[in-house]
């Protein structure tokens, strides 16, 4: 059980990057793609807070003046975990118009269809 | 052929970052930088809240960068979707009594609790995006429970480009009154108080204003038409 | 408090394994939307309260909304 204790956080986070690249390389549905490239974001995000977590830390926020700052985790990973996520939602919409176009247009979401189609 | 390429990719990838997260200790402290801005952060921005302080302050650049891919992939998506054949008006069922009435009443108290969320983005957790994230979510419960309501394009368009504008005037006043992008300028006060800690609420205010417009844009223009 | 940690992994990994293997999908996204929900959670515990709202409010919520906008405008089940 140490073992499990102390990685279990980086089993996680590298099993939903593995999913994630799973589904982005073997699914055909254009729609499923998308789905996969959000979980993959998630996995990476994860594993970004995992690394900068201290071992009995708390948060890092002075609520109370009297608070003890030695034992607080790194605020500098959630910083940039913050921008992540919203960026993630922002590619994950553009991406999403695109496919709405290219259903417009073809007329199928298959990519193997849409491959043959073209050439 | 490519079946087998993949599988052996995924072999490859999974090896690799197996080995490589083995060797990360956990819960160990690994960098100085965030053991720097924890003493020190209080004393140089007046934030209690040492995320928001990195954030807005220290990291503020990166901030600006963000806003900037978020108004590239709103605009993105607003000229993308509208530049086909439009098909005519569009035939909704009108909502059920319940419903409507329901998402009328939840609809102001979801604003004022995402407003809450922004406004005191220096004290407590939360802060601008998660505020906006949460306007965007009370214009989806309009958008889904009374269908017949909009909200005007004019009004979005123009509360986004506030909230942007506002964020980039204040960074260059801090660059007119002193050093740098992005100077701290207006006094501190005490922690712990609502009014402190500068500059950072007001451009929290303007990135709260300006994600919750964008956001709610982004589903209007994918509601539309359809 | 590892218990929890360990029920929210296996959560979120049968989540993601549920949100390949459907065909219908509204159900893989609501998949996806499970395992936002389990990673918010165990962002939680792992003392980050402000990426835990982000990522519940975010990922969650919206990105759900918007597959589920899109998917509407095209087919439904895949083929």
């Amino acid at each position: 059980m140490g073992f499990l204790d102390n990685y279990i956080y980086y089993i996680g986070a590298f099993g939903l990057i593995f999913v994630g690249l799973y589904i982005i390389l073997v699914k055909h549905n254009l729609i499923k793609v998308i789905v996969g490239l959000g979980i993959l974001d998630t996995g990476v995000n994860l594993f970004l807070i995992s690394v900068g977590y201290i071992a009995k830390g708390t948060a890092p926020i002075f609520s109370r003046p009297g608070i003890d700052s030695e034992h607080m985790v790194d605020p500098v990973p959630q910083a940039l975990v913050l921008t992540a996520i919203v960026i993630g939602v922002a590619v994950l919409a553009l991406a999403l118009s695109l496919a709405i176009r290219l259903y417009q247009h073809y007329g199928t979401l298959n990519l193997r269809k849409i491959r043959e189609q073209r050439w | 052929m490519r079946r087998i390429i993949s599988i052996l990719l995924l072999v490859i990838v999974a090896l690799g970052i197996s080995q490589s997260l083995a060797k990360i200790p956990f819960g160990v402290p690994k960098t100085k930088v965030g053991r720097h801005y924890i003493n020190e952060g209080v004393k140089e921005t007046g934030a209690t809240n040492i995320v928001t302080s990195v954030v807005v302050s220290y990291r503020g650049f990166d901030t600006l960068g963000e806003v900037t891919v978020l108004f590239i992939a709103a605009i993105g998506l607003g000229a993308v979707l509208t530049a086909g054949a439009r098909e005519g008006p569009r035939k909704t069922r009108p909502a059920s009594l319940v419903l409507y009435t329901g998402c009328r009443l939840l609809f102001p108290l979801i604003l004022v609790f995402g407003t809450y969320v922004f406004i005191h983005g220096h004290l407590t957790p939360g802060g601008g995006f998660q505020g906006g994230a949460i306007i965007a979510s009370g214009f989806l419960l309009i958008y889904l429970g009374c269908r017949e309501r909009r909200i005007s394009r004019a009004a979005s368009n123009l509360a986004e480009s506030l909230g942007g504008l506002v964020f980039v005037v204040i960074g260059l006043l801090g660059l007119g009154f002193g050093d740098y992008f992005l100077l701290n300028f207006l006094p501190k006060g005490t922690a712990n108080a609502l009014f402190s800690a500068g500059i950072i609420p007001i451009i929290y205010i303007a990135i709260g204003v300006k994600v919750g417009s964008e956001l709610a844009g982004i589903i209007d223009n994918l509601i539309e038409e359809s | 408090m590892t218990f929890l940690a360990l029920f929210l992994v296996l959560l979120m990994l049968v989540g993601a394994v549920a949100a390949s293997v459907f065909k219908d999908l509204i159900s893989a996204v609501i998949a996806a939307a499970l395992v936002s929900l389990a990673a918010s959670i165990l962002f939680y515990l792992l003392q980050a309260p402000d990426v835990a709202m982000a990522e519940a409010a975010i990922g969650a919520a919206l990105t759900a909304a918007i597959f589920i906008i899109a998917i509407s405008r095209t087919k439904r089940y895949e083929e």
